[in-house]
């Protein structure tokens, strides 16, 4: 049967606007890369998305102007922003919830240890699989065909619009010649000899968060036959987590809240960062770049039995040992070299009776370099633990560029039938940096442009 | 060879506690995000207040093939398999009834055999009426007064063994009424946003679950009121079995039977549909042969109540006294214990949030 929209990817913008796309009427198929148990890309690793409002919504207490959203996101990208693009994805987040209700998303209040959230996020009930999962009901219920383990390989451009869309399922190639595409793939990130190629050699220590199947085939392909991009190719966003996170997919639970309470070491087992800059959600971005810049991409923090009850508890256990010489030769440090950081450490920190976990307490180190300007605890009380850091990956920023309408272009002018929505074209919002909550409403307001658009072209 | 029941929960339960993402679902997580380290007690205490909606496996990123593994439904529902085996007085008994449907037929065959025995022996002496002409009433009381106190007796022991396990220190009058509030709404059943369990078809919320449950409950308790009814009337007003239909007794009975026998087969139905691995396998069948013996129970007693004055009578009342005698004796160590754990579970949670 021939099919009006072929919607690539399985994720939340993948998925609004084939569901969108449905409901208006158009015939839609879904090429999955990932099988069934994987299905719904990064999205599947969300928990939340930032929601304008004029008074109470949903799980959301209070308001949250367009201003002040639109001055948050600012404030996180530099001013590296489309910011027509960014308020037509802020003003369409007030209705998006609504829809995303009706759609079958439950939400919840704000997680615990999530409070300062409550406003401007809202929470899933369950996380973004349950999203992923009660969008998938309801495309299918409305006759979506989805197909896993379909990859796209390659769209074919000619005369301003795609021809032809190859994917292929089990060792076979397949055509398609829809009236629509809608492009909701993704970024590259899993692809680490692109991330290695983009970054640099370091990339292939990265740890990836999300999902294994965004390789950016379809980008590559699109950007290989002229279509325009923006965002900057060589840049991804990477945070601070576990260092025994696995290589794919480790998401939410490999996050490691303990660097302000900690000493961070590298693999000689030398301090390099001001530990205490700032609270911890504002600068686990910074410590990804930083451990990228260490040698081996690795770095340990080193606790002391007084601190470990002040973070989010990890999903891995911390190393533990009863002298900082254990604990070295436990982690794999020159015990020599970390006695005498740990030691210099204590012995430059002052009065700690200003010791306050939740707030910047101005508690710091005298006289070392680099400083650490707050939480200047000294390391003393054993048992000791350590736990190793690497660079885990979220997204990449290289991404196509669209119009108002979701519709991407090359040099030549805009592409007929061809529109892109979520991660793969949050390159032209979101420049650089990021602002927790932005990705899926990106993705839930655009895939619901470009499902409109592409049922309309189609119809 | 038996894995570690507690090793694998905590393992589980360290992912969740630094997820989090399912914390709206039910009273578990909360309950788990209130501690750092899980004790075994502590994980009695979750795997209790747990009762099998799937809603966090479904909801889960990290089910398999993911490396991390987590089926949280069924570490929690292999440890309460365990600790109900290790709380149950007399031992042993939980780990035959709880494991093997083979055991729970042959105790139901065993409880058919001596009532068809008594009542062909010393039951139909003519003398009395109704039901009481095939099996006396000194008899009936005789067999089910103790009967009716192992149960009681045997699930106090094992709820005292429980209660020290998890912890539990004094409780206050406003935690028993806000356990019974959430048994009477089961509203963790609905899940936390009122859609019902992930029970029948993957991912789909639905209330059915929740329904044939509580029809199954009210029915157990109608019945239990239509005995008790009768036996006051028996006993203060002097005023003995058989009674008409519209006496109270029969009112109670009938409607109690019919959501009880209706409940039980709803149930059954969805257990064949649901994922067996989201629970634990191993009690599957004697859970099942567990349903079909309540659904039993209120069947004969229907037929009873319609072919009371036919001569197939003392066979069905044989059958039916056979069955709920059976009843009595599986109680403590089916899944009919989940009642009282379960309401332990939600007192000891109650006596948590408030403290
Ligand atoms: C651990 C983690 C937590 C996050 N938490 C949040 C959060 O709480 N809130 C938030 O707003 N954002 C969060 N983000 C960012 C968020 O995940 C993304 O912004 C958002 O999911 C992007 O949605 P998407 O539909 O564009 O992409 P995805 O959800 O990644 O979907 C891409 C889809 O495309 C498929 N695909 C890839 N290549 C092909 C191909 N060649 N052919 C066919 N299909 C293909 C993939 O299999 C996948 O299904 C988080 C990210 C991570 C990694
Ligand atoms: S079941 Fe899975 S999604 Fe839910 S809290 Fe646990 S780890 Fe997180
Ligand atoms: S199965 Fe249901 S009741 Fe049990 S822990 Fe998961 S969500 Fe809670």
């Amino acid at each position: 049967m021939p099919y009006d929209v072929v919607v690539i990817g399985g994720g939340n913008a993948a998925l609004c606007a084939a569901i969108t796309a449905a409901e208006a009427g158009a015939r839609v198929i879904i090429l999955e890369a990932a099988p069934r148990p994987y299905r719904g890309g990064n999205s599947r690793h969300t928990r939340n998305f930032r929601c304008m409002h004029h008074g109470p919504l949903g799980p959301l207490t209070d308001s949250y102007s367009e201003d002040e959203y639109i001055a948050d996101l600012l404030k996180v990208t530099g001013g590296k922003t489309d910011e027509a693009l960014a308020r037509i994805a802020i003003r369409g987040s007030e209705r998006a919830l609504p829809w995303m209700q009706a759609h079958g998303v439950h939400f919840q209040p704000s997680l615990s240890g999530t409070l300062s959230l409550g406003r401007t996020n809202a929470f899933f009930m369950g996380g973004g699989k349950a999203l992923v999962n009660a969008y998938y009901r309801t495309a299918e219920a409305l006759g979506v065909k989805v197909l896993y383990e379909a990859p796209v390989a390659h769209l074919s451009l000619a005369g301003g619009r795609i021809e032809e869309v190859v994917f292929e399922q089990m060792g076979q190639s397949h055509r398609l010649r829809p009236r629509s595409v809608i492009v909701a793939s993704g970024g590259f990130q899993a692809d680490t000899d692109w991330l290695a190629r983009a970054w640099g050699p370091a990339a292939k220590n990265f740890l990836i968060r999300g999902t294994p199947y965004n390789r950016g085939a379809v980008l590559a392909d699109l950007i290989e036959q002229g279509a325009e991009t923006v965002g900057d190719p060589t840049q991804c966003h990477a945070v601070a987590i576990d260092g025994r996170a696995p290589k794919f997919d480790g998401g939410i639970v490999t996050r490691l809240d303990c660097v302000p309470f900690s000493i961070v070491v590298n693999n000689s087992a030398q301090r390099f960062y001001d530990e205490g800059e700032d609270v911890w959600p504002k600068r686990y971005a910074i410590w990804g770049r930083l451990v990228a810049a260490q040698p081996g991409q690795v770095a340990y923090a080193i606790i002391d039995s007084r601190s470990l009850d002040l973070f989010m508890p990890s999903v891995f256990p911390p190393v533990s040992a009863n002298s900082i010489e254990e604990l070295a030769e436990k982690l794999g440090l020159p015990p020599a070299e970390l006695r005498a950081t740990v030691d210099g450490f204590n012995a430059n920190c002052g009065d700690t009776s200003g010791f306050r976990p939740t707030e910047l307490d101005g508690v710091a180190t005298n006289g070392i370099t680099p400083p650490k300007t707050n939480w200047a605890r000294p390391i003393t009380e054993p048992p000791f633990y350590g736990y190793s850091l690497r660079t885990g990956v979220t997204f990449t920023y290289l991404g196509l560029k669209v119009t108002a309408r979701a519709q991407c272009s090359t040099a030549d002018g805009p592409i007929e039938n061809l529109w892109a929505a979520g991660e793969t074209m949050a390159g032209s919002i979101l420049g650089q940096g990021y602002l927790a909550g932005f990705g899926m409403t990106i993705g839930t307001v655009f895939g619901r442009i470009a499902g409109k658009e592409a049922a309309a072209h189609a119809a | 060879m038996p894995h570690d029941v507690f090793a694998e929960a905590r393992r589980q339960a360290e992912i969740c506690n630094a997820c989090r993402y399912c914390e709206g679902f039910c009273s578990v997580f909360p309950a788990l995000q209130a501690d750092r380290a899980f004790s075994d007690g502590d994980l009695t205490q979750l795997a209790n207040l747990c009762h099998n909606c799937r809603g966090c496996y479904y909801a889960c990123q990290y089910t398999a093939p993911h490396e991390f593994d987590v089926n949280l439904p069924r570490a929690l529902a292999e440890l309460r398999t365990e600790s109900w085996e290790r709380f149950a007085w007399p031992g042993g008994l939980a780990r035959m009834f709880q494991r093997h449907a083979g055991a729970v037929t042959i105790a139901v065959a065993a409880g058919f055999a001596l009532l068809l025995a008594l009542v062909h022996l010393l039951g139909s002496t003519g003398a009395g009426d109704g039901f009481y002409a095939a099996m006396s009433h000194g008899l009936m009381v005789s067999i089910f007064l103790p009967a009716f106190f192992f149960p009681l007796t045997s699930l106090a022991i094992s709820l005292r063994r429980y209660w020290r396990a998890v912890g539990g220190g004094r409780v206050r009058g406003r935690d028993i009424a806000a356990a019974l509030g959430k048994v009477a709404r089961m509203k963790d059943l609905a899940a936390g946003h009122g859609e019902g369990c992930n029970f029948e078809d993957e991912d789909r919320f639905s209330q059915a679950r929740r329904l044939a449950h509580q029809a199954i409950m009210y029915g157990f308790l109608l019945c239990f009121a239509a005995t008790g009814v009768a036996t006051l009337m028996h006993y203060l007003w002097a005023m003995p079995a058989p009674y008409p239909f519209l006496s109270a007794p029969k009112l109670l009975g009938v409607s109690g039977g019919v959501l009880l026998g209706g409940g039980a087969l709803w149930i059954a139905a969805l257990k064949t549909r649901a994922e067996r691995s989201l629970s634990d396998p191993r009690a599957w069948a004697a859970e099942m042969g567990f349903v079909l013996l309540l659904a039993f129970i209120a069947a004969s007693g229907l037929a009873l109540y319609g072919l009371g004055s036919t001569a197939a009578m003392p066979l069905l009342l044989a059958l039916h006294l056979g069955a709920v005698l059976a009843f009595f004796v599986l109680a403590p160590f089916t899944k009919m214990a989940h009642g009282a754990y379960r309401f332990a579970a939600l007192l000891r949670d109650a006596t948590r949030t408030k403290a």
